[in-house]
């Protein structure tokens, strides 16, 4: 008999509450739109914060409250993007895909030749010590990890010189790892390029050679030889515009620091297709 | 209505017997959400919330079970009440109050079957708490969660910067903080008020 109560009791309390949350959740219900969810599912869902809303869920309703534009997410590929504009039912245009460039190329080829960090494994903290980080060059990247430790995606590593360098094919421009770089030597390209300028020291030539082996010393041979007039000197570090580099690679050959490089490492002469 | 009683019930849930570091009740979410302060303190008020709310519900239940003489069914049947009343919580926060709601955000499901509301409701049982006491017990018991997970976010962020060795990092290292932890408030048992 006691089982019976025991099944009774339980029973009746379950149902009892079966009934009010099943009344509550038609009392107190809150109409979301469906649509939210299924441009939730197109978003990729790492919170990487790169569309500058708190997560993927706040992304998805910017979205459909149009305040966003349906490609807010910088880590969308072409495919996830047109799907949301089907949910939203607007065109979406192509655009090109971009990736985070690390400005330097320096690393132990600019560290301070008498002095040594041991502190915390940080750049902002690097930074905090003395002026220039452990750098002699007041540029270049710290090579501490503030920037892979900010990555999602695991798209960004410390290469063997102690630099930052990115992972073009894993990187989805959030561009997380140039907010958290302290020194600003993050900055983006597209994905097509080849032809790059890893160095970001806007000193004179005489001091950029002397605080590093692979720096930019604004010789402007580059910019001499360059047939499209793509590479110009700007404040003492060349600077490629991509709208008109064709990466024939006459500044890498030029380059007398070796500086300018090919990244692809293709050399070839003829234009680059345009990027979808 | 002894002020005193309430005291001594609060001082014992909050630190000689705290939740977690004497009890080692919601040691889940200790674990869990205590890498960053302000999730830390989210999950803290959640907690008190939810096990106020719990505590105050369970009694009557209590009651009922008792007239029907089924005292070994307290378990099941908190778990059933527990369940039901954080869903009932969150539909009612997200129509009645949304701000509250985000600030407690995705905590409020998590809590649903942590063992420390559990904890609390059967322990108000064991000791033969009346109403006033039950609650105060619940919302002590919550204070003394949210004072254990303070601290120890307070720590994880600093250990974040520290240099263990390669075995140690991450978890490791946090359980053994935690353990530490743990036998500081060991320290407080001795602590009695002469009323």
């Amino acid at each position: 008999m006691n089982i019976f109560y025991a099944v009774l009791t339980l029973g009746a309390l379950g149902g009892l509450f079966g009934i009010v949350l099943s009344l509550a959740s038609k009392v107190f219900e809150v109409k979301t739109d469906p649509k939210l969810d299924l441009i939730l599912d197109c978003l990729p869902g790492a919170n990487c914060g790169g569309c500058g809303y708190p997560g993927c869920a706040g992304c998805a309703a910017a979205i459909l409250a149009r305040e966003a534009p349906v490609n807010a997410c910088p880590s969308c590929s072409g495919l996830q993007t047109s799907r949301i504009a089907a949910v939203m039912g607007v065109e979406v245009k192509a655009q090109e895909r971009r990736v985070a460039f690390v400005r330097c190329s320096g690393g132990d080829r600019a560290s301070r030749k008498f002095e040594r960090y041991v502190g915390i494994e940080d750049c902002v903290a690097a930074m905090k010590v003395s002026g220039n980080g452990t750098l002699d060059c007041s540029f270049g990247c710290l090579g501490r990890g503030t920037c892979v430790r900010a990555c999602k995606f695991d798209a960004i590593h410390i290469n063997a010189h102690g630099v930052a360098e990115v992972d073009q094919d894993k990187c989805t421009h959030c561009m997380q790892c140039a907010k958290a770089c302290p020194r600003h030597v993050i900055t983006d390209v597209p994905y097509a390029v080849d032809i790059v300028v890893p160095c970001a020291n806007l000193e004179k030539g005489a001091q950029a050679k002397a605080n590093c082996s692979v720096s930019c010393i604004g010789c402007r041979l580059c910019e001499k030889n360059c047939p499209t007039g793509a590479i110009t000197v700007q404040d003492n570090v060349a600077c490629i515009d991509y709208s008109k580099c064709t990466s024939c690679g006459a500044c890498v050959a030029k380059c007398p620091r070796k500086l300018i490089t090919d990244i692809h490492a293709t050399g070839k002469v003829e234009p680059v297709a345009p990027v979808a | 209505m002894q002020w005193t009683t309430l005291f001594d019930i609060a001082l014992g849930a909050i630190l000689i017997n705290n939740f977690i570091l004497a009890q080692f009740l919601g040691i889940c979410p200790f674990m869990g959400v205590s890498k960053k302060m302000d999730t830390a303190v989210g999950m803290g008020f959640a907690v008190i919330f939810v096990m106020g709310l719990a505590a105050a519900l369970c009694y009557p239940v209590n009651l009922l079970l008792d007239k029907l003489e089924l005292g070994y069914m307290q378990t099941v049947a908190f778990i059933l009440v527990i369940a039901a009343l954080v869903q009932f919580v969150e539909m009612f926060l997200k129509k009645a109050v949304p701000t509250l709601y985000q600030a407690l955000g995705v905590y409020l499901p998590l809590i649903t079957t942590n063992c420390a509301v559990l904890g609390v409701v059967l322990l108000n049982v064991q000791n033969d708490y009346n109403f006033i006491e039950s609650v105060v017990y619940g919302i002590t018991g919550g204070a003394g969660f949210l004072l254990a997970i303070v601290l120890f976010a307070s720590i994880r962020e600093r250990l974040e910067f520290a240099d263990p060795p390669k075995a140690f990092r991450g978890f490791p290292i946090a359980l053994v903080t935690a353990g530490l932890m743990a036998l500081c408030f060991m320290g407080f048992q001795g602590l009695r008020i002469p009323w």
